[in-house]
């Protein structure tokens, strides 16, 4: 059990990578999760190439969430659409690297649904 | 006095152990553990007397039916009702849309008024907004005062003839308190509006009479007070009832059946259309047995004080809010940390074996009102000891320690 809560995943709720708002995001998405009450808004701006230029995160959450959101838009900077559109579970857990129970799924991939969400919409909006 | 360290033994699941230490269950206001006699009971009736009801003339479906009829009388006897007066649903929310749909479809009209409290859990509210909805009726809230308690001051500036129904927790499942019933039944009366009480959390755990309350519906679920998942009661005064159209069609609910038209059978067997949930209703009767045996009266006192005792030790903690209102009287205490998500204190308690909830509990609006997305909550009941709650409250260290905190 201790090691769901490692120093690196106490460290990024703490002190989260990326958190706050973005004055003019290409794209404002959140998401929540029922279960917990618990939700999280993504600000993504992106350059002309369609890549992340810029992401901020914010919003209510567990130590899982909040982490993986840290962890996840750390990951995205720079990254493709396509690419978030790619990402699976896997990449989470993997990023994570604790032993995420199924109770606590919904915690650890709320973020990533945000992401991919926002990924949509940037798609829809660069048609 | 009750002696729980007595009681703990008869309920089989609370010997086994999580994550290698001895459980520790503290989720009742969830679902309630089962006592062996009622988990040998549904093993019994399957190998004995096991067939469908009111329908077969031979022996096996006689002692069903005889059975399954025998805990509605049970059933009644125990909220001081009569028998024709409780209907089995599947769960407290179907007794809640029974009477959404089957009354409220017929007594709330345009301009009516649905009045519920800021208390209410998702299934005492949801299908009172979708009835008001449905029928341009107007849905009020009975709000909270600052300390908690709801303000009936403004409950009696909201009562007035457009009024048709005022639907009230008996005890909230989060903050674990206990509207003024008979006040809140006595004034609806009042204006000619009917009340029904959501009784999800109380019938387990105190006292309950139907005639004394005066109230025209309550609602209740077996699993919450030692009986099986998938069942649920409806009480509805006889006369309700006998006005009431059925809500769900179909098999045994019918009196005859003619290829364009049907007749249907009296209350309560109207509203149970199809077989039901046979084996499950029948074993309910021993988990009131055992309740009867043990004394709701005992019981009531013991949940106070293992409540009072978990917010004596966790109010030791600067850390720590506990929820504790002046007027709760339930076993149910909400409490948060600042800096760590109820989720998080959950998976922690876990870690040490033991059972807490945490999340909205299935009232948002509640947990909007006081503030925060999410408590974790401990709901006690007549197996958990001191030492439950001690065993809490070192959890409770592990959770800071872990945090910093």
């Amino acid at each position: 059990m201790d090691e769901l809560y490692s120093e690196i995943i106490l460290d990024h709720y703490r002190h989260p990578h990326n958190s706050g708002a973005l004055k003019n995001p290409t794209v404002r998405v959140t998401e929540y999760n029922p279960l917990c009450g618990d939700a999280i808004t993504m600000d993504v701006v992106v350059e002309k190439k369609g890549n992340v230029k810029e992401i901020k995160f914010f919003g209510e959450g567990c130590a899982i969430s909040q982490a993986a959101a840290s962890l996840l838009t750390d990951t995205l900077l720079g990254m493709s659409i396509k690419k978030i559109q790619q990402m699976s579970a896997n990449d989470i857990l993997q990023l994570l690297h604790i032993p995420i129970s199924p109770g606590r799924m919904k915690c650890a991939l709320l973020p990533l649904s945000v992401a991919k969400k926002a990924a949509a919409q940037i798609r829809m909006i660069k048609k | 006095m009750l002696d729980a360290t007595l009681i703990k033994p008869h309920f089989p699941i609370l010997k086994r152990t999580v994550h290698g230490v001895s459980l520790a269950y503290l989720d009742n206001a969830s679902t309630t553990q089962k006592p062996l006699s009622v988990i040998e009971a549904i093993k019994s009736y399957y190998e004995r007397s096991n067939a469908n009801i009111h329908r077969g003339i031979h022996t096996l479906s006689e002692e069903s039916t005889a059975l399954y009829e025998a805990t509605r009388e049970k059933i009644a006897t125990f909220i001081h009702a009569n028998s024709e007066e409780i209907v089995y649903t599947k769960n407290c929310t179907e007794s809640i849309n029974l009477v959404a749909y089957s009354w409220g479809q017929e007594n709330i009209s345009q301009g009516d008024e649905i009045i519920i409290s800021a208390l209410e859990h998702h299934a005492n509210l949801v299908p009172w907004q979708e009835l008001a909805k449905r029928n341009d009726a107007v849905l009020k809230v009975i709000p909270l005062k600052d300390d908690l308690s709801l303000d009936m001051e403004i409950y009696r500036s909201l009562l007035s003839e457009k009024t048709k129904i005022v639907c009230v927790t008996a005890l909230s499942n989060v903050l674990g308190i206990a509207p003024s019933l008979h006040e809140i039944i006595h004034q609806a009366h009042e204006v000619g509006a009917k009340v029904l009480v959501d009784a999800a959390q109380s019938v387990g755990h105190q006292k309950t009479d139907v005639k004394d309350l005066d109230c025209d519906f309550l609602v209740f679920s077996a699993h919450k007070m030692l009986g099986p998942t998938g069942i649920g009661l409806l009480y509805g005064k006889k006369k309700l009832l006998d006005d009431m159209q059925p809500f769900l069609y179909g098999g045994d609910m019918i009196e005859r059946v003619r290829q364009y038209e049907s007749s249907y059978r009296e209350a309560p067997w109207k509203f149970e259309a199809g077989t039901p949930n046979i084996a499950d209703g029948i074993v309910f009767k021993h988990a009131i047995d055992f309740l009867e045996g043990i004394g709701m009266e005992k019981i009531q006192k013991h949940d106070k004080e293992l409540r009072a005792y978990a917010v004596e030790l966790f109010s030791a903690y600067t850390q720590v809010t506990v929820y504790c209102p002046k007027n709760a009287s339930g076993g149910i205490m909400s409490f948060s940390i600042a800096g760590v998500h109820p989720h998080d204190i959950a998976s922690i308690f876990d870690s040490q074996g033991i059972a807490i909830r945490s999340g909205a509990h299935c009232a948002e609006p509640l947990m909007d009102r006081i503030g925060i997305p999410a408590t974790a909550r401990m709901s006690m009941y007549l197996y958990n000891t001191k030492g439950d709650i001690e065993r809490a409250e070192m959890a409770l260290q592990k959770t800071l320690k872990t945090f910093k905190i």
